[in-house]
């Protein structure tokens, strides 16, 4: 049959749902900011998603695609133009030094850059001591210490007094972002927010924290979301992968099947872009000279598909209508109106699959 | 064996002399500590319009070993021994560049080996425009008048394919990308045989980072010069350069072609390397990762400093004398090894387990039931 996908509620069945219950749900958020002398960026449009306990959601795009806004709107530092957020059932307000504790209690972030996020001056059990203080204030003197010995050991720093006793220069990239993790769990989050982890930290070691993340996910039934520019760490770590282009969703789905086979013709480009050991030659063969070359005006003011000045397969339509995301199977969707040819082979089994679901 | 776009220029000049060569090179930083052994005797050969990748974690003495090649290092650091020789095609002859006067440097330094630095928002000066810091160069190492500069620093832009227009620009005003591309430029402003990029694209995201690359080994194919080109990223590194060198705790642990060093690595070290990176493609690995951190560099033990988190440490590794040995049965004649207890064949062996790939079993590339009726 000749119909178009359909356009889909945003929320569609999330392959992290097999994992746990519902933590937090992203509704619609939107997020603009004014940039004097009138004009607006729309930083994020129309995002959404949700977030399982004891499940990874990965937020893959380029810088300024709007995934660290994202990530900020998440954890109350960025107050949303419209949208909406829920935690565990209910309407996220954050009103007042007291309700905004609460809620980091819950909702926890990791940022990029370890050598900023620390204090310099301070040790690493002065690091641990205030979250615990702050979050869990009846804990005695005794029971403090046995808290902090718990937290660093959780994140793999043994002999743990010595590494308490620690300043932040004295550690290497990756025991600072251990460090970093350990003061976020002070809080006993059920929500963690973990913005580029990795990416300041040397390959060798990325992964070991990417493991401790993971082994803490599984301990804590922690809902993760990792936020990367690396879609390939992102097929081995995350359960959903969302794809953002300058502020809107462009394509989500299970990490394995949206890497395999990706059906935006952005995604396609990023997954192209990245090396790849196992095909030599193959990142810099890939997409002709200006396929991926960035365009003069910013992405957000573009008419249409924002992503149509570096796209190859734009149209008409693509100049003049933004695309929604059009279901591609019960939990894949992508935000193109050619999908028919960025992505035959995933549309015809859409097709096949799910023609049921459509007649409804 | 699939041919990287530099393959034939790299291959074809290594019959040549080096028009870099580094040998028995070593740099220590005194401090209050010890003398941190940042470069310990390490020989690096670059030859004409090839690319050498140089691979390490960070304080593997990677940056220090191509700064102090062109010395560039301040105090504390110094550089206790060695020689680095350049023979450029505009020169008499071979030069010495430690034996030097410093005044005699300026004519070498970018002339002919120039530097594209990591940090580019740094790199560049915040508050001129992109034309003047531009024309600094060309005026400071070229004798060109006004209207010639002028049309250098344009030609320059082209090259690089950023507008002219973008020559009013200050810094702030550019992207990540064009930043790191106005870098690039300035470097080959003089038009120079040697270029060192020190992690040019590690703070850009992947494809910005693809464009960079490729217009890095397009240039190169177009103007012939050379790269060193550093980052901790292998994976590039296989990617990008003829040849691939790897340094460990200040030491080269292996060199070989780029080929050789994907699939027949045989230090223990590059192999944890190799195992480290998710791909994107093909069967998910599991992946291992190399535990434990680097070693301090002051007073370092004899023997191998990668024996605490080696898993096919023997008794023997602490007397290794870390020379660099030819890869038995290696077809690739430059393939060498600090290690000569383990080799390509040698299966990987991980020291602690740790978890491998997080996610479950992969779905099934067909997960819609099919003829479902609702």
């Amino acid at each position: 049959m000749a119909v178009e996908p359909t356009p889909i509620p945003a929320v569609v069945d999330s392959p992290a749902a097999r994992r746990g219950p519902l933590a937090m749900e992203a509704i619609a958020l939107c997020k603009d900011f004014r940039l004097g002398r009138g004009s607006v960026l729309s930083a994020v449009k129309d995002v959404s998603f949700n977030l399982y306990r004891s499940a990874v959601v990965a937020l893959v795009g380029e810088s300024g695609s709007g995934k660290s806004t994202v990530a900020k709107l998440l954890a109350g530092q960025e107050r949303l133009t419209s949208g909406s957020i829920r935690l565990d059932g209910r309407e996220v307000d954050v009103k007042g030094t007291r309700g905004f504790r609460r809620y980091k209690s819950e909702v926890q972030y990791v940022f990029q850059d370890p050598f900023s996020s620390l204090n310099p001056v301070h040790t690493v059990r002065y690091h641990l001591t205030r979250p615990v203080r702050l979050h869990q204030p009846h804990k005695s003197a005794h029971e403090l210490d046995r808290e902090l010995v718990r937290l660093i050991e959780q994140v793999r720093l043994t002999p743990a007094q010595q590494f308490l006793a620690k300043y932040p220069h004295e550690l290497s990239g990756g025991q600072r972002q251990r460090v970093a993790v350990a003061r976020a769990l002070a809080a006993g989050p059920s929500v963690l927010l973990a913005d580029e982890p990795v990416s300041m930290l040397d390959v060798s070691i990325r992964l070991e924290l990417l493991n401790v993340l993971d082994t803490l996910r599984k301990d804590f039934r922690l809902a993760l979301l990792y936020i990367t520019h690396d879609i390939a760490s992102a097929r081995y770590f995350a359960d959903e992968v969302l794809v953002m282009y300058a502020g809107h969703v462009v394509e989500r789905g299970p990490a394995e099947d949206l890497t395999q086979s990706p059906a935006h013709p952005y995604t396609q480009l990023l997954v192209s872009s990245s090396p790849d050991p196992d095909d030599l030659g193959s990142m810099l063969r890939h997409g002709g000279k200006g396929s991926a070359r960035q365009v003069g005006e910013s992405p957000a003011s573009v008419q249409g598909c924002r992503f149509h000045p570096r796209c190859p397969f734009a149209e008409e339509r693509c100049r003049r209508e933004s695309p929604p995301l059009l279901t591609l199977g019960p939990s894949r969707a992508a935000a193109c109106w050619r999908l028919d040819v960025t992505a035959p082979a995933v549309v015809a089994q859409a097709r096949g699959g799910g023609e049921g679901e459509t007649t409804s | 064996m699939t041919a990287t776009p530099g393959d034939e220029i790299g291959t074809g000049a290594l019959t040549g002399e080096p028009v870099l060569e580094i040998t028995n090179f070593s740099v220590v930083y005194r401090t209050a500590g010890g003398d941190v052994h940042a470069v310990d005797k390490v020989d690096l050969a670059l030859h004409p319009g090839e690319v050498v990748g140089l691979a390490g974690e960070s304080g593997s003495g990677k940056s220090t070993l191509a700064y102090g090649a062109c010395r560039l290092l301040r105090p504390p650091a110094l550089i206790t021994g060695g020689s680095v020789v350049y023979r450029g095609r505009r020169l008499a002859g071979p030069v010495e560049i430690l034996g030097r006067h410093p005044d005699e440097l300026r004519e070498l330094r970018w002339r002919e080996i120039a530097i594209v630095f990591q940090s580019a928002m740094n790199a560049l000066n915040p508050v001129l425009r992109v034309r003047d810091q531009l024309l600094d160069v060309v005026e400071a190492h070229l004798k060109l008048s006004k209207d010639e500069a002028a049309e250098r620093i344009g030609s320059l832009l082209d090259l690089v394919s950023i507008p002219r227009a973008r020559l009013k620009s200050y810094p702030h005003e550019l992207s990540g990308g064009m930043r790191q591309r106005v870098m690039i430029a300035m470097a080959l402003a003089t038009d120079p045989e040697v270029v060192i990029m020190d992690e040019p694209t590690t703070a850009l995201d992947v494809v910005v980072q693809r464009d960079i690359l490729a217009e890095i080994v397009e240039l190169k194919e177009q103007l012939g010069f050379a790269v060193l080109f550093i980052t901790h990223d292998l994976s590039l590194l296989l990617e990008l350069a003829d040849r691939v060198a790897v340094m460990y705790a200040g030491r080269l642990v292996e060199t070989g072609s780029s080929d050789e060093m994907h699939h027949d690595a045989a230090h223990p070290y590059t192999k944890g390397l190799l195992n480290s990176f998710p791909s994107l493609r093909g069967p998910r690995r599991d992946l291992a990762g190399i535990p434990g951190s680097p070693p301090d560099l002051r007073g370092l033990p004899p023997g191998c400093p990668f024996l605490t988190r080696c898993a096919y440490g023997t008794e023997a590794c602490a007397r290794v004398d870390m020379a660099l040995v030819a890869v038995a049965g290696s077809p690739d004649p430059t393939h060498v090894t600090a290690c000569p207890f383990v080799l390509p064949s040698t299966p990987i062996k991980v020291l602690s387990t740790v978890a491998p790939g997080a996610a479950p079993t992969p779905t099934p590339t067909a997960p819609a039931a099919p003829g479902g009726g609702a």
